[in-house]
């Protein structure tokens, strides 16, 4: 059982989470993920770590509500215990000083690029961080990544906040006149696939993919994907994987594999469950 | 005067099943198992011979003739006694252990006739005991050292139960959220129900042993870790749950598991009843699973009772089928299509990526390979399409890597198995491994077998130490 000690509301359907959780808070490497199940009916899910505090003991999760799942741990509150809580999963991201690195985090992805982008500061690169979202209300973790970047750059689809567009059309232009080394992109799939068109081929791209999975220690394959050719499993082979070969046309067909069935437990949920809900209007 | 000579029963007593109509719809125990009076009668059928040659095929040595005996004098108490002396989980060693291969080949009754029916008396006894109420005894934690166990599958529960029993501080870390590893993701309810296995690792639970899950050594802590920590020696029992793909074209299009995926899906999270259980299943109308071992059965008939034509796909004959008789018998009765001496060569999918078709190719038997099976030989030109809307590959698993990653003075071998000893002892001292880890893929009972030669290693390991 895990305690939520920290609830945080960060925008529309987007929530923080402090876990508190200190063999894992002290095992944590940025790039990790966890894997929480909410109760003893509830599904596995992966969620990329945005945080963790080794003093406290504590590991931050970041999400949007989208699911029957992410939907369920919205409603928890402090106090609460998460059933399930295991990790850190995956490969830590590769942290060295490579000069300058570009961050490119999109919608909830801004909060998995969060303690990479640290870390890469804290090695003593120069960061600089493009982050985007539908609209301001929707940006996450604006002051935050400015603390840590050299430069902060901010994308909006309807120009509510920074550059009216995408992340990407930022991108383009800062490749355009600086000089960069590395760049780590994290966000929806289409996001991050746009992001591998614009950054040429001879630069190296890091992008984190959040598959399905079941059990996340490499044991059901459910998270499989191609690159370069070779299938890879994005539990144990990753998260993270070289933008620039990974075939993202099967990531995004493979993210849909149960859209009907997720269509099902949202239903179940709104006919045979909690009639509050429905009075509310919801 | 001697007793005049009792007459033998040629064949076991039958074991009561769910009729195969019904029980394709459901999830519940197909075998139902034996009442009293059944099992005092099919008791009655062991001849209790001097060379007691049954024993011979038990890897962790019960007195078979012994508890037997007991069934046959109505001593259920006593029975379970004798066979509690070895083994700690007979609910689940009577309901999975290939006795055909095992204790009751060696059976001197069954020579002629069947074999007394060990595996149905052995489940008997546990599912009596259980229905009593178990009393297990407290070991008094005699010895200040402690041993972790990586892996809460047969294997490591076993090795666990043995070390508690002698005194030492146990904890068994599981990845997993729940213990119990391929008995809990792998084999299904209706093969072995869930209730079952928490009941015999409760019982585990009550000799002292701490079980920690959501705790995945090689990433929470290292073996090395552990050792310099809070841990005298190690235990590795972290079996084979690496799925094996056939590396195809279309291979990794929707709709296409492994036998792994598929079966955790269903077993460990209870997909088949989604969506009061959240983790969804989608199986379609026509299901092929690729394999003929004892998981592509439990698949396919997985795939059965989710409601669709389920159909198992071997390159070799029936004859050569890995999986025990008693699951091939199973499968068939319900409805499963056998389609041997065929295997896929290509999958193909929708505009959405969906497999909905599978190129096969069929085979015929050639000369006998260095399994000493007759190899498959493809029949050229026989290429044919099959209609599909889901694919498990049941074709093997490998080693689990995790710990071997992360351990880098553990030898391992070229398939990344760790290399143990008979004991268990592995190249690192301190550091013991069984099960499917060291053997491959294998069966419940020796992992079972491996625990146990292990804890004693560790044992002797731990009393010479200082």
């Amino acid at each position: 059982m895990y305690k939520i000690i920290e609830r945080e509301v960060l925008a529309p359907k987007i929530k923080l989470f402090k876990v508190k959780a200190p063999e894992l808070a002290r095992k944590a490497h940025p790039g990790q993920f966890i894997i929480l199940r909410i109760d003893e009916k509830g599904e596995r899910i992966p969620l990329t770590i945005a945080d963790f505090d080794a003093q406290k003991g504590t590991i931050t999760i970041i999400f949007q509500e989208v699911g029957r799942t992410t939907d369920l741990l919205g409603q928890m509150n402090v106090g609460d215990f998460i059933l399930d809580f295991v990790g850190p999963l995956g490969s830590a991201s590769e942290i060295e000083n490579f000069g300058t690195v570009v961050c490119v985090g999109g919608g909830v992805g801004v909060a998995p690029v969060y303690p990479i982008a640290r870390a890469l500061h804290e090695a003593g690169n120069k960061v600089i961080s493009i982050i985007g979202a539908r609209s301001k209300d929707m940006l996450i973790w604006e002051n935050e990544m400015k603390k840590i970047s050299s430069e902060l750059y901010v994308a909006t689809d309807d120009g509510t906040a920074g550059t009216r567009g995408f992340v990407t059309n930022v991108l383009e232009e800062l490749l355009a006149k600086e000089r960069v080394d590395r760049v780590v992109a994290i966000g929806p799939v289409v996001m991050m696939h746009a992001v591998a068109a614009v950054v040429p081929k001879n630069l190296p791209l890091i992008v984190s993919l959040n598959t399905i999975m079941v059990d996340g220690t490499g044991m059901c394959g459910a998270c499989r994907l191609e690159a370069a050719g070779e299938t890879f499993f994005a539990c144990v082979d990753g998260p993270e994987f070289d933008g620039h070969v990974v075939n993202w046309d099967l990531i995004l067909q493979r993210s849909k594999m149960f859209v009907e069935e997720e269509a099902i437990a949202l239903r179940a949920v709104i006919e045979g469950g909690c009639k509050c809900q429905s009075q509310n209007g919801r | 005067m001697s007793e005049p000579k009792r007459k033998i029963i040629p064949k076991k007593h039958p074991m009561p099943n769910q009729e195969a109509e019904v029980r394709k719809n459901n999830f519940d125990e197909v075998a139902l198992g034996y009442n009293n009076e059944t099992a005092i009668a099919e008791a009655g059928r062991c001849i209790q011979c001097k060379n007691k040659n049954c024993m011979e095929g038990c890897p962790v040595d019960i007195d078979i003739p012994g508890f037997i005996k007991k069934i046959a004098e109505g001593d259920f108490e006593g029975a379970i006694k004798i066979i509690k002396e070895k083994n700690y989980l007979p609910a689940i060693c009577g309901r999975v252990c290939p006795q055909e291969s095992q204790c009751e080949k060696f059976c001197t009754i069954g020579k002629k006739n069947e074999p007394v029916a060990i595996g149905r008396l052995e489940r008997f006894l546990a599912d009596w005991e259980l229905s009593q109420g178990v009393k297990m005894p407290q070991p008094a934690l005699s010895n200040k050292k402690k041993v972790a166990i990586v892996g809460s599958g047969p294997s490591g529960l076993t090795c666990a139960a043995i070390l508690a029993t002698l005194g030492y501080g146990v904890t068994v870390l599981e990845a997993l959220h729940v213990p119990g590893g391929v008995l809990v993701y792998g084999i299904p309810e209706f093969r072995l129900p869930k209730s079952i296995v928490a009941h015999e690792i409760d019982n585990i639970s009550k000799l002292g042993v701490e079980i920690k899950c959501n705790y995945v050594v090689g990433k929470l802590s290292t073996i090395d870790e552990l050792l310099d920590n809070d841990y005298d020696a190690v235990y590795v029992g972290t079996g084979a749950g690496l799925p094996t793909f056939m590396d195809l074209p279309g291979e990794n299009l929707n709709g296409i598991y492994s036998a792994n995926e598929f079966l955790t899906r269903n077993n460990l999270m209870k997909a088949y009843r989604f969506p009061e259980y959240l983790t969804p299943i989608r199986v379609g109308k026509r299901v092929a699973v690729i394999g003929g071992g004892n998981v592509a059965m439990d698949a396919a008939r997985t795939a059965l009772r989710l409601g669709a034509e389920s159909h198992i796909i071997y390159r070799r004959s029936m004859e050569e089928m890995p999986a025990r008789a008693e699951e091939i018998e199973h499968a068939h009765e319900e409805g499963v299509i056998f389609n041997l001496l065929t295997s896929p060569i290509e999958f193909k999918g929708d505009a959405e990526s969906r497999v909905y078709s599978m190129v096969c190719q069929r085979y015929e038997l050639g000369e006998p390979d260095e399994s000493g099976r007759r190899k498959p030989v493809v029949i050229k030109g026989s290429e044919f399409e099959m209609q599909v809307d889901t694919v498990v590959m049941a074709i093997g698993q490998g080693p689990n890597p995790l710990v071997q990653q992360t351990t880098p003075d553990l030898k391992t071998n070229k398939w990344g198995n760790i290399v143990a000893d008979d004991e268990g002892r592995t190249s690192k001292p301190g550091v013991f491994a069984g099960g499917d880890i060291v053997t491959g893929a294998a069966t419940v009972i020796l992992a079972m077998g491996a625990g146990k030669k292990a804890a004693n290693a560790i044992h002797h390991y731990l009393q010479n130490q200082q």
